[in-house]
C-alpha cells in the first residue's frame, strides 16, 4: 500500500520540527522522516536570534536590527512577522520551560566559555544567570568535571565587566566515582537522589550537593551550576536545592552531551505526538520521484529497500554540514545530497575556509538559497520545485554562528516553510 | 657551577637532545637552547618512522646499516616510545621484479632481518592491502614518536645536571677573535618554563664549547658566527597527512626506487601517508600545496584502497636539513644522502670551539649525539665513556608498563592502556593523584593527570602540553578538549593566561585542518565552530575581543517571576527531560 500525506517533512532536528509542528496545525496530514539525532544533543538550547551586526556591540533588539541585515539574508527574504510567527510556534511548543517571551530584547546569558552572550529565548532552568541581573553570583564546578573551571570563568566575566560581583569554587561532587566518571552519571545520581555518604552521613545526593556548596554561596544570590541538574526530574533538582541553599540556581548551558538541547528534543517529540505528526524515524531519504518540476515521492533507504513515500508538499530540514544536510568532498564537490539543490560554493576546496578561527568562513554560508516561499532556487534563481521548501541549517547565505541567529533562522524558515506547505496542500485538496 | 666544561648546544630537535643527554651522562655541564618548544623543528613534523634500513638498502648502504643498529638500541632504550609494528615491502603487479631481489638482497647485506611474504599472506596480516598487491618483504620497521622521545632525552640530561632552555632563540654567536665563547640567546617570554607577561629578556651565555644542531637552520648559526664558507643545508620539503582510524597495523612501503607517496606508517590510533621531497628556500616559509595532500590518497590508495573513502584530519610538512658535501653536485634533492656530517669549523673555517652536526636521520639521532660528543670530548680534553646506548631513557627504565593500571587507578581499561603506553615506567609516578582524574581528551584518551604532567613540564604552552600528551590531536582536532586543557592552567595560571594559551591552541589546531576540509572532517569543524563560536560565544568575547557590552540594562533583566524565596523558585514550572530517548 502506498504511504501518503499531505506534507512530508525530511529532517528531525529542531527545523524539521517546528516546520511539522506548523504544518500540522489545521487538517493536513503530516510525516516527519528523520535519520539520525539532530544537532540538539551538541546544542546549548538557548534559541539565538540576532546577536550581532557588524558593529562592536550585541544587538540589544534583535527585532529592530532585521532592516539592517542584506536583502538575501533569510531573515530579510522571510520578513519579521515571520521571525515572530516562529517563535510564537515554538513558545506554544514548549510553554513555561523556556522564558524570554516577554520581551523583544536579547537577553544576555553566561555561557560555559566564559563570555557573555545574547539569545532570544533560554530554558526556565538558565533563568536566574541573566547576565543584566546585578545580583552577585556563585559558580560552582566540579573537579570530576573538566568541562570548566569556576575560577577561571568567574574571573573571565568579571574581565567583562560584568554587572554583579561573581565568585567560582571547584568541588567535589558528593560520594564515590570512578575517577572518570561521566557527567551523565551525576546527572543522574541527581536526577534519582540516590544515597550518598557525605561527611560521615548517608544523605540524598541533592542534599548532600547543597551541603558542599552552602559555605561558599557567602553573598551571592544566585548560583550557578554546568547543566546537569537532572535529567527527567531537572525541575525537581532545582527546587530542592533552592529550598537548601535559600538563593536562585540556575545551569550554565554546556557542550555535548547537552541535557538542555536533549530536553528540548524530548519536548518537541511530544509536541508533535500530541500534534498528530507521524514519525518515521530511523532510515534516510535518499532519493525522489518527479513529474517535471513537482516531487511525488521521496524514496527511504529502509534498510536496504527502497520505499516511496508520497505527499502535496515535501520540506527539506536535513540541517548543515554537521547535520549531513549539506555534503562535500575533496574535488571541490558542496551538494545537497537528496534533491541535489543548487549550493553556491566555490570549486576550489581552500577557499571553503579561512586560517583565522573566528575569521570568515565561507563554509558557514554553504547552504540552499531560497525564495520567500522559501523554495529552493536552482543556479538561475528559479524554484528547484514547486513543491520544495526548505528550513533550518540546510538554507545558507549568511554565517550564523558570527550573527548568532543559528535556531532563530530555523525557527523562521521553519514557520514559513510550515505554512505555506499546509495552505497550498489544502488548495489542492479542494482542486482535486 | 662546576668545574666541568661548559657545553651550549643549539637546537632541541632529536639530534641536540641527544647530544645534551650524552654529554651530561658523562659529565659534562650542558645547556641546550632551543628557538621554540622541544621539536619546534623537523623533529616535530617527520613521519615517525623507525628505520630498518629497508628503504635505503639499495641505495645508500652506509645509513641503512646505521638504522638498523640503532632500530635494535631504540627498542631497547627507547620502549616506550617505539611501537614494534613490523613493516612491509609491497610490490604490484606494475613493480620491477629486479628491484624486489635487489631489495632482497641489500636488505641481507646491510644484515637486516627479512622475510618474503605471498600477497595472501600479507593480505593475512594486513586486509586492507590491495587485491593484487604480489607479495612483500617483512622488515623491522616501527613507529616512534618523536615528542615523547626528545622529551625524554631532555628529561634524562636534566637528571644528569644539564640545563633545558626552551622559547629562547639564538641571536648571536659570541666570539673572542677566533674563538667562540658562547651565544647570545632573547627569551621569548622571560626565562625558565614559559612565562607570560614578563618583558623579553636577553642573556649571554657563555661556554667553552658550542654545538650547532639546528637542522635547517645550520646556515642561519652559521652566519651569525661570521663563517666565511657557507654550511650549505639544502632544505627538501615533505607531506603528511594523517588519517582518522588506523587502517594497517604495519608499516607498508612501496618496494619501488625512491618516489612520492609511498609509505603508511601507523601511529597511535592514526595512520599517516608520505611523502614528497621538494627542495626549497627557506625552511621557515615555503608553499604547502593542495597537489601534495591529493598524491598521497591517489597513489596510496594503489596500496590501500580503502584510504580513498577515509578521512583525513589533518596534514603537515616538515623539512629534511640534508646535507650535501661540497662538490657532489646533485641536482635532485631526493638523492642526497640521509647520513650526517660533523663540520668541525676550526678545521673547515679556522674558527674554533665550534662544530656544526648537519644531515642524518631521526632513527640515528643517538648515534650522532654519540659521534659529536665523542669529538667534543675529545677537543676539550675529557675522558668519559658514551653510555646511551645502554642506559635505558626516563620511561623505559622498568616493566612495571606491564601491570594492570586500571584497577590501580581506577580508570577505564582503553584509557588506562593508553596512558601507560605513552607514559612507560613513570606511569606510577604521573597517574598516582589524590583527586578525581578525569578524562580530558577523548580522542587520544589523555587524562588530568597527563596534562597536568605536561604543564609541569612546559608551563601554559598548551601548543606544547599537546605534543607531550596528544591531547587535541585526534579526530575532534580540539573541538571538545581545547577549553579543557586551558581550564587546567587555571589556579597556577591566572585567567588571562590561560585564556591567551587557549586561544593560541585554538587557533593553531584550526589552521592546521585546512588541508582536510572536505566531507567528514569539514563536518567536525562546522561542530567545532557552533560549539566554540555559538555556543560559547567566544569570537564575540567581550573580555578578549572587540566586542564591547557598554550597557548590561538594554538587555532582558528577567520574566519578574523568577528570584526565588528559597522555597520553590523558579524551578517549578520546568518540564525536565523524558527518559527512553
Ligand atoms: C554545537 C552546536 C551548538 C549550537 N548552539 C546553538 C546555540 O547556542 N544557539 C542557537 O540558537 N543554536 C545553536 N545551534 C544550532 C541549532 O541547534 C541547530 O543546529 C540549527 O537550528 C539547525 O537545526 P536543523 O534542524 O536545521 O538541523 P539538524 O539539527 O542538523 O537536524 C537535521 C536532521 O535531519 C536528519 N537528516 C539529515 N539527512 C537526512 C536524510 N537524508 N534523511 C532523513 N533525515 C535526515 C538528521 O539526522 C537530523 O536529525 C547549535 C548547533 C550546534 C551544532
Ligand atoms: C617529511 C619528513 C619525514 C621524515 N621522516 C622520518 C622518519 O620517518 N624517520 C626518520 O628517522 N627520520 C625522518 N625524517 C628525518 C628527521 O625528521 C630529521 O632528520 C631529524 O628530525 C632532524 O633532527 P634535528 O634535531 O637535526 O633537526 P630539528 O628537529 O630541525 O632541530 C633543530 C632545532 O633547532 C632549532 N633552532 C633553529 N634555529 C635556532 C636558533 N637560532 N636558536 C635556537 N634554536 C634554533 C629549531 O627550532 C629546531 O627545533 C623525516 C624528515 C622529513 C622532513
Amino acid at each position: 500500500m502506498a504511504i501518503r500525506e499531505d506534507v512530508i517533512v525530511i529532517g528531525g532536528g529542531l527545523a524539521g520540527s517546528m516546520a511539522a509542528l506548523e504544518a500540522a496545525d489545521g487538517d493536513a496530514s503530516v510525516r516527519l522522516i528523520t535519520h539520525k539525532k539532530s544537532t540538539l544533543r551538541h546544542a546549548s538550547g538557548l534559541i539565538d536570534v540576532l546577536g550581532y551586526l557588524d558593529e562592536e556591540e550585541p544587538v540589544a533588539d534583535p527585532f529592530a536590527a532585521i532592516s539592517e541585515l542584506p536583502d538575501d539574508h533569510p531573515y530579510s527574504i522571510a520578513g519579521e512577522a515571520a521571525i515572530r510567527d516562529g517563535l510564537a510556534r515554538f513558545d506554544e511548543a514548549v510553554g513555561d520551560t523556556y522564558l524570554g517571551s516577554h520581551t523583544d530584547s536579547n537577553a544576555l546569558l553566561p555561557t560555559f566559555g566564559g563570555a557573555v552572550k545574547p539569545t532570544a529565548r533560554y530554558p526556565a532552568a538558565a533563568a536566574a544567570g541573566l547576565a543584566s541581573d546585578s545580583r552577585d553570583m556563585l559558580i560552582v564546578g566540579f573537579e570530576e568535571l573538566t568541562e570548566y573551571n569556576a575560577g577561571m570563568l568567574a574571573d573571565h566575566l568579571d574581565a567583562a565587566d560584568v554587572p554583579f560581583d561573581v565568585e567560582g569554587v571547584e568541588l567535589n561532587f558528593p560520594g564515590e566515582y570512578a575517577h572518570d566518571s561521566r557527567v551523565t552519571r551525576f546527572a543522574k545520581r541527581l536526577d534519582i537522589n540516590e544515597d550518598v555518604d557525605h561527611d560521615g552521613q548517608t544523605m540524598g545526593a541533592r542534599q548532600a550537593l547543597a551541603d558542599a556548596v552552602a559555605p561558599h554561596v557567602g553573598d551571592a544570590e544566585r548560583v550557578g551550576f554546568p547543566a546537569f541538574l537532572g535529567d527527567d526530574h531537572t525541575a525537581d533538582v532545582r527546587a530542592d536545592l533552592e529550598r537548601e541553599l535559600g538563593v536562585d540556581v540556575f545551569e550554565i548551558p554546556m557542550g555535548p552531551p547537552s541535557f538542555p538541547g536533549m530536553r528540548l528534543a524530548d519536548q518537541l517529540k511530544d509536541a508533535l505526538d500530541d500534534a498528530g505528526v507521524h514519525i518515521s524515524a530511523g532510515n534516510p531519504v535518499i532519493n525522489y520521484e518527479a513529474d517535471g518540476d513537482e516531487i511525488e515521492a521521496v524514496i527511504v533507504d529502509s534498510k536496504g529497500r527502497e520505499v516511496p513515500y508520497h505527499a502535496e508538499e515535501f520540506i527539506l530540514a536535513t540541517g548543515g554540514l554537521v547535520g549531513k544536510g549539506i555534503d562535500s568532498d575533496r574535488d571541490g564537490t558542496v551538494e545537497e545530497p537528496i534533491f541535489d539543490c543548487h549550493i553556491p560554493h566555490s570549486d576550489d576546496r581552500y577557499d571553503w575556509f579561512d586560517e583565522e578561527a573566528f575569521g570568515n568562513q565561507p563554509f558557514a554560508h554553504f547552504g540552499v538559497r531560497i525564495d520567500e516561499g522559501m523554495r529552493p532556487l536552482d543556479a538561475d534563481g528559479e524554484p528547484e520545485f514547486a513543491n520544495l521548501r526548505a528550513a533550518g541549517g540546510v538554507v545558507g547565505g549568511t554565517d550564523p554562528v558570527t550573527e548568532k541567529s543559528q535556531s532563530g533562522i530555523s525557527l523562521t524558515t521553519a514557520a514559513v516553510a510550515g505554512q505555506r506547505a499546509r495552505e497550498r496542500a489544502a488548495k489542492r485538496e479542494v482542486s482535486q | 657551577m662546576s668545574s666541568q666544561p661548559h657545553v651550549l648546544v643549539i637546537g632541541g630537535g632529536s639530534t641536540g637532545c641527544g647530544i645534551a643527554r650524552d654529554l651530561a651522562m658523562r659529565g659534562l655541564d650542558v645547556t641546550l637552547v632551543e628557538q621554540g618548544n622541544l621539536t619546534h623543528g623537523t623533529t616535530g613534523r617527520m613521519h615517525g618512522l623507525l628505520h630498518s634500513g629497508g628503504r635505503y638498502a639499495v641505495a645508500d648502504q652506509a645509513s641503512a646499516k646505521e638504522c638498523m643498529i640503532e632500530n635494535r638500541i631504540l627498542r631497547d632504550i627507547a620502549s616506550h616510545c617505539v611501537e614494534e609494528t613490523g613493516g612491509l615491502f609491497v610490490k604490484r603487479p606494475e613493480d620491477s621484479e629486479e628491484y624486489f631481489q635487489k631489495k632482497l638482497e641489500g636488505c641481507k647485506e646491510c644484515d637486516i632481518p627479512v622475510e618474503v611474504l605471498s600477497g595472501e599472506e600479507a593480505r593475512k596480516e594486513e586486509p586492507y592491502l590491495a587485491k593484487d598487491v604480489e607479495k612483500a618483504i617483512r622488515v623491522p620497521d616501527g613507529a616512534v614518536d618523536p615528542f615523547r622521545l626528545c622529551v625524554a632525552n631532555a628529561a634524562s640530561a636534566e637528571e644528569h645536571g644539564a640545563r633545558i632552555e626552551t622559547h629562547a632563540p639564538v641571536v648571536d654567536v659570541l666570539k673572542e677573535g677566533d674563538e667562540v665563547v658562547g651565544v647570545e640567546v632573547e627569551h621569548e617570554s622571560g626565562p625558565g618554563k614559559r612565562v607570560h607577561r614578563e618583558p623579553g629578556t636577553r642573556e649571554e651565555i657563555r661556554a667553552d664549547y658550542v654545538v650547532n644542531a639546528t637542522g635547517a637552520w645550520a646556515g642561519q648559526i652559521g652566519e651569525m658566527a661570521g663563517l666565511e664558507k657557507e654550511i650549505e643545508v639544502r632544505p627538501g620539503k615533505g607531506v603528511m597527512t594523517i588519517m582518522n582510524t588506523r587502517q594497517v597495523d604495519t608499516v607498508i612501503n612501496r618496494c619501488k626506487p625512491k618516489g612520492d607517496a609511498d609509505i603508511v606508517v601507523p601511529h597511535e590510533t592514526t595512520a599517516i601517508l608520505g611523502t614528497t621531497d621538494v627542495e626549497v628556500d627557506d625552511p621557515e616559509d615555503y608553499p604547502e600545496e593542495q597537489w601534495e595532500v591529493d598524491l598521497m590518497i591517489d597513489t596510496l590508495k594503489e596500496l590501500v584502497p580503502i584510504i580513498e573513502e577515509a578521512r583525513t584530519i589533518r596534514s603537515f610538512w616538515g623539512v629534511r636539513p640534508l646535507y650535501e658535501p661540497p662538490g657532489t653536485g646533485t641536482s635532485d634533492s631526493t638523492d642526497i644522502t640521509r647520513d650526517f656530517f660533523l663540520l668541525d669549523h676550526a678545521d673547515r673555517d679556522g674558527v674554533e670551539n665550534f662544530t656544526s652536526i648537519v644531515g642524518g636521520k631521526f632513527t640515528t639521532y643517538r648515534m650522532m649525539g654519540e659521534d659529536i660528543s665523542d669529538h667534543v670530548c675529545d677537543k676539550l680534553g675529557v675522558d668519559a665513556e658514551c653510555r646511551t646506548d645502554e642506559v635505558p631513557l626516563p620511561g623505559s627504565d622498568d616493566f612495571s608498563v606491564l601491570r594492570d593500571y586500571m584497577d590501580e587507578f581506577g580508570i577505564r581499561s582503553p584509557i588506562g592502556r593508553r596512558s601507560a603506553q605513552r607514559l612507560g615506567s613513570r606511569t606510577d609516578e604521573v597517574l598516582d593523584v589524590d583527586g578525581p582524574n578525569p578524562t580530558v581528551c577523548e580522542c587520544e584518551a589523555v587524562t588530568r593527570a597527563e596534562v597536568q604532567d605536561g604543564i609541569e613540564g612546559s608551563g601554559s604552552d598548551l601548543n606544547a602540553v599537546r605534543l607531550r600528551t596528544r591531547a587535541s590531536m585526534g579526530n575532534c582536532q580540539g573541538a571538545f578538549c581545547c577549553h579543557r586543557m586551558a581550564s587546567e592552567l587555571y589556579d597556577e595560571y591566572d585567567e588571562e593566561t590561560a585564556y591567551d594559551a587557549w586561544d593560541e591552541l585554538y587557533q593553531e589546531r584550526w589552521k592546521g585542518e585546512r588541508h582536510a576540509m572536505w566531507g567528514r572532517q569539514l563536518s567536525q569543524a562546522a561542530l567545532k565552530y557552533s560549539l566554540h563560536g555559538t555556543t560559547m560565544n567566544r569570537d564575540k568575547d567581550a573580555a578578549t575581543t572587540d566586542t564591547v557590552i557598554s550597557d548590561f540594562t538594554a538587555f532582558d533583566t528577567g520574566a519578574g517571576a523568577s528570584p526565588s524565596d528559597g522555597t520553590a523558585g523558579t524551578a517549578a514550572t520546568d518540564g525536565g527531560r523524558r527518559g527512553g530517548d
